[in-house]
């Protein structure tokens, strides 16, 4: 194993590993749970792909005539499950009525979507309540 | 516009070009038996399914859902980014917000891909669905412009979304 090939392995383990950092202190920093949860949503994907994208070029350069790919499918379940764990999270966190930060604009939203209705005729136009005024 | 079936013995053709790739990439090979077996399994667990499945939207434009797919994916590296910074960068200057945003497109599917879009990337969450199918509600990290962030979602996702559905 020659020493470019560590290098970029070790670069992109890097890269995974700095974004999953980021995603945790995204956890830990932000202020209330709809904010929170969008650091491990977004941040941890990226954090996975380099992961994953390291290990590739670890074990195909590796032994020559061997590729290694199925790090893909572990990628494209990640994409098919994030969103779907996410949107159940804050779907949850609606219908608990869970308090947001009190500068969250469109908190009226939060009793029509409780209950899957349409927001309100009144509100379709201006949601923070600014624009109907003006 | 739903998916009728165009063969009788091939009832869900991406289906069965999915369950051979998955085969394929799990087993990590391209070995001759396994091609088989994989073939028969992208022919036949589909055959036995395809009775429990919900009629979905016919996919018009597979060369379109391959761009979309990667534009996602170039968005998902930006979304990565820009949330990486407002996450260490000082928090009182978030703005949250929670938008109903009106949809266009029907059917479960294509639904779904928004919402997951939405929820891929810059900066949205997509929470819940109105009963009617018509609203998506979406809590945004932070938000300049209300009008602004759903313009750029309907331009960006649901218009190409809408394409490749043609609905």
């Amino acid at each position: 194993m020659n020493f470019i090939l560590e290098l970029v392995v070790s670069i992109f383990l890097l890269i995974g590993g700095g974004f999953i950092l980021v995603g945790s202190i995204g956890l830990m920093r932000l202020p209330d749970f709809m904010m929170r949860l969008h650091a491990p949503t977004k941040a941890t994907t990226l954090g996975m792909g380099g992961l994953l994208i390291a290990s590739m070029i670890l074990f195909t350069l590796r032994e020559p005539g061997h590729i290694s790919v199925h790090e893909l499918l572990i990628t494209i379940f990640l994409f098919i499950t994030a969103p779907v764990s996410a949107h159940m999270m804050a779907k949850t966190a609606l219908h608990q009525k869970l308090k947001m930060i009190s500068r969250t604009r469109g908190q009226e939203l939060i009793d029509p979507a409780s209950q899957q209705l349409a927001p309100k005729q009144s509100l379709e136009q201006g949601n923070d309540g600014v624009s109907v005024k003006s | 516009m739903l998916a009728k079936p165009r063969f009788r013995w091939l009832p869900m053709p991406y289906h069965s070009i999915l369950l051979f790739v998955t085969w394929l990439l799990l087993n990590n090979t391209v070995a001759p038996g396994h091609l088989v077996l994989g073939a028969f399994l992208a022919w036949g667990i589909p055959m036995l399914t395809s009775g429990l499945s919900h009629p979905q939207p016919a996919l018009h434009k597979p060369i379109k859902t391959l761009r979309y797919a990667l534009m996602v994916l170039g968005d998902i590296v930006t979304a990565n980014l820009e949330v990486a910074r407002q996450v260490l960068g000082p928090l009182d200057q978030l703005h949250p917000a929670l938008v109903a945003l009106p949809l266009d497109i029907e059917g479960d599917l294509p639904i779904t891909l928004l919402a997951s879009t939405v929820s891929l990337t810059p900066g949205t969450v997509s929470s819940e669905v109105s009963q009617c199918r018509k609203f998506l509600y979406i809590h945004a990290l932070t938000m300049k412009d209300e009008a602004e962030l759903i313009a750029t979602i309907k331009q960006r996702y649901e218009k190409p979304l809408m394409e490749i559905f043609s609905c």
